[in-house]
């Protein structure tokens, strides 16, 4: 055991790779390929020269955005080495959206995949910030760009270590959120280290986890796979997606997967699957859920595929990683709660008069503890809302918006949401930001956009249209139009074509006439 | 490739323009093209090309056969119906 303490997030891939027993074991297995701890420290601090050497000093914003990959696992690394501040972009992004937040975040450099050239070529020639480009798989000629490959193989390890201290930031991480805007949820590397070490101790892992990731690294609960498994020295299985289950199913039984990391959506299609020819997996040995309500009876059913599993309901927003979760043995005794905070950290509920919630009332959801986020990245106004004067002098404390109740016991029962958030396929999905992206179609004169239940979704997204006059657009020309602006979880899976929308007093679109009308 | 193969890409073809391409334009579709690659499917693309695929041809596709090898791109999932169905 290393006996320098972790003060920042990369400090345990130092130790690591220093260490005898772990250097030459197996940190990430990517699409069937192990890369073992030395090689992961010797690409990421050869890479993290190259950026030194492309410009980037202490705290500079560096935009990685590509499929879960090696490319990917090492340019995370090799940010943090080399002082600067990642932030993760999903493949899915398009155009539009990749150049709002590489402005936003006013990212230095992009690091990314060649197969999504069609999406960020377009947007180098007036990105205001960037400097550069490091570009994965077959290199697109010109622009500047080098290849990721080369780079790594003509640079040489970083010799002088950067500067950084805990306070500094380590990752900014994009969500979206009801203004339509996605803003960049800003995370110190104290705050980043202190939640590896409250999830790993609930979720009992040791170093001798192999933790599956078939969740974007681009999603936090997919990043935290990531640098758990590098926080205990143990080995992440990780898969560019779970569109293909036999294929990570195979992989989970060649690697000995113990941690199965999932959203409703996945375990949907576990069950679906299980359904056409039983699975059983009985090394796992801990289940994780999170981003939308796992049902009490899908949790039942899973234990025939995990019969040594352990499994976690979780609740939690970007802004603080992960709020609380249930003990593994309390699912019969508590159904419905997602549990108490994770360790290190408190909650309460306060109503909206700011007022102590009395037991087994609906309040709102307060959050106190190291993990929370530091605010939004150049949004004072947006992080006012959500950081909230505390009980300490300048301390501040994380208002969640999420309606819940608390037993006298003290866990937590998730009652809705105060805001039009819909989460699909456990995506967060502004549909202020879907309706903008309609809105910018020639021929919709308006779109209003609401979430609605769905079995395998969660919510579905259903849009209501009306047409400029004179125009004729088919639901289906529309879901076309929708995906080449917005990420395929955001496309509406149902257009209604309308002549009006139903308004409120003051004359905004109301999404809650539209909400009961979908009910009746 | 057989008649039958032909007709079986036909209908392969023109269920993922329509419904995952939202196109109608044959050239955005090559047959070798790796639809994961290109971002044309996820997760619950895939189980809806598998629901259209049993509806359509009469298959049955176990859980251990949803691979890339044969839903990846349109020649694939012709090889696959293909070999349910016994056609040559």
């Amino acid at each position: 055991m290393n006996s320098h303490p972790q003060r920042l997030l990369h400090d345990s891939l130092l130790a690591n790779a220093a260490s005898p027993v772990l250097a030459r074991k197996a940190a990430v297995v990517v699409e069937g390929n192990a890369h073992t701890y030395a090689e992961l420290l010797d690409s990421a601090s050869r890479l993290a020269t190259a950026l030194r050497d492309r410009g980037i000093v202490r705290g500079d914003r560096v935009a990685i955005y590509m499929d879960n990959s090696w490319p990917c696992v090492v340019s995370v690394y090799a940010t943090l080495l080399a002082g600067g501040v990642f932030l993760l972009i999903n493949p899915q992004t398009k155009a539009d959206k990749l150049g709002f937040i590489l402005d936003d975040s006013g990212a230095r450099l992009l690091l990314t995949d060649s197969h999504l050239d069609k999406e960020f070529l377009p947007l180098l020639a007036h990105a205001t910030h960037l400097m550069g480009v490091i570009c994965s798989g077959n290199l697109t000629t010109g622009h500047g760009i080098v290849a990721f490959d080369d780079v790594i193989r003509d640079t040489l390890p970083l010799t002088e270590p950067a500067a950084t201290i805990p306070l500094d930031l380590a990752a900014l991480i994009y969500t979206s959120g009801s203004t339509g805007q996605p803003k960049g949820v800003m995370q110190t590397h104290q705050s980043m280290v202190f939640t590896l070490g409250s999830l790993v101790e609930y979720l009992r892992l040791g170093r001798d986890e192999r933790i599956l990731c078939v969740l974007p690294l681009a999603f936090d609960y997919g990043l935290y796979q990531l640098l758990m498994t590098v926080c205990l020295g143990a080995t992440l299985v990780l898969e560019r997606s779970f569109t293909y289950p036999a294929q990570v199913f195979a992989r989970m039984q060649a690697f000995g997967v113990t941690v199965f990391p999932g959203v409703p959506t996945i375990f949907a299609m576990l069950l679906s699957a299980h359904q056409r020819e039983p699975l059983c997996f009985a090394g796992v040995t801990r289940v994780t859920n999170t981003a939308a309500a796992l049902a009490d009876a899908s949790a039942t059913r899973l234990r025939e595929i995990f019969p040594s599993g352990l499994i976690y309901k979780m609740y939690g927003l970007t802004e603080c990683k992960r709020v609380s979760y249930l003990e593994p043995e309390l699912a019969e005794t508590r159904p419905g709660s997602v549990g108490k905070a994770i360790p290190g950290t408190e909650v309460y509920l306060l109503s909206a008069e700011g007022q102590p919630t009395p037991v087994g009332e609906t309040g709102i959801l307060h959050v106190r503890g190291p993990h929370v986020m530091l605010g939004y990245w150049n949004r004072p106004d947006l992080t006012g809302q959500m950081l909230r004067p505390g009980r300490l002098p300048g301390e501040r404390v994380l208002c969640t918006h999420d309606l819940f109740r608390m037993d006298k016991e003290g866990y937590l029962y998730f009652v809705g949401r105060s805001d039009d958030i819909i989460k699909t396929r456990g995506e967060k999905v502004s549909p202020v930001e879907v309706e903008n992206a309609m809105h910018a179609i020639a021929g919709i004169r308006e779109a209003a956009v609401i979430g609605v239940p769905d079995a395998l979704l969660g919510q579905a997204i259903r849009a209501y249209v009306v047409l400029e006059p004179g125009t004729s657009l088919s639901g289906k020309q529309i879901r076309a139009l929708c995906a080449a602006r917005l990420e395929n979880f955001m496309v509406p899976q149902d257009i209604v074509l309308c002549t009006d929308l139903p308004r409120t007093a003051t004359g905004k679109v109301s999404r809650k006439a539209l909400l009961e009308q979908y009910a009746h | 490739m057989s008649s039958e193969a032909a007709a079986i890409e036909t209908k392969v073809r023109g269920y993922i323009l329509e419904n995952l391409l939202f196109s109608s334009d044959a050239a955005e579709l090559p047959n070798d093209a790796s639809l994961l690659e290109r971002g044309v499917i996820d997760s619950t693309g895939v189980l809806e090309i598998i629901l259209f695929l049993e509806g359509e041809f009469g298959i049955q596709v176990k859980a251990s056969e949803m691979l890339p090898e044969n839903f990846d791109s349109v020649n694939n999932m012709v090889r696959f119906v293909c070999r349910l169905q016994g056609v040559v």
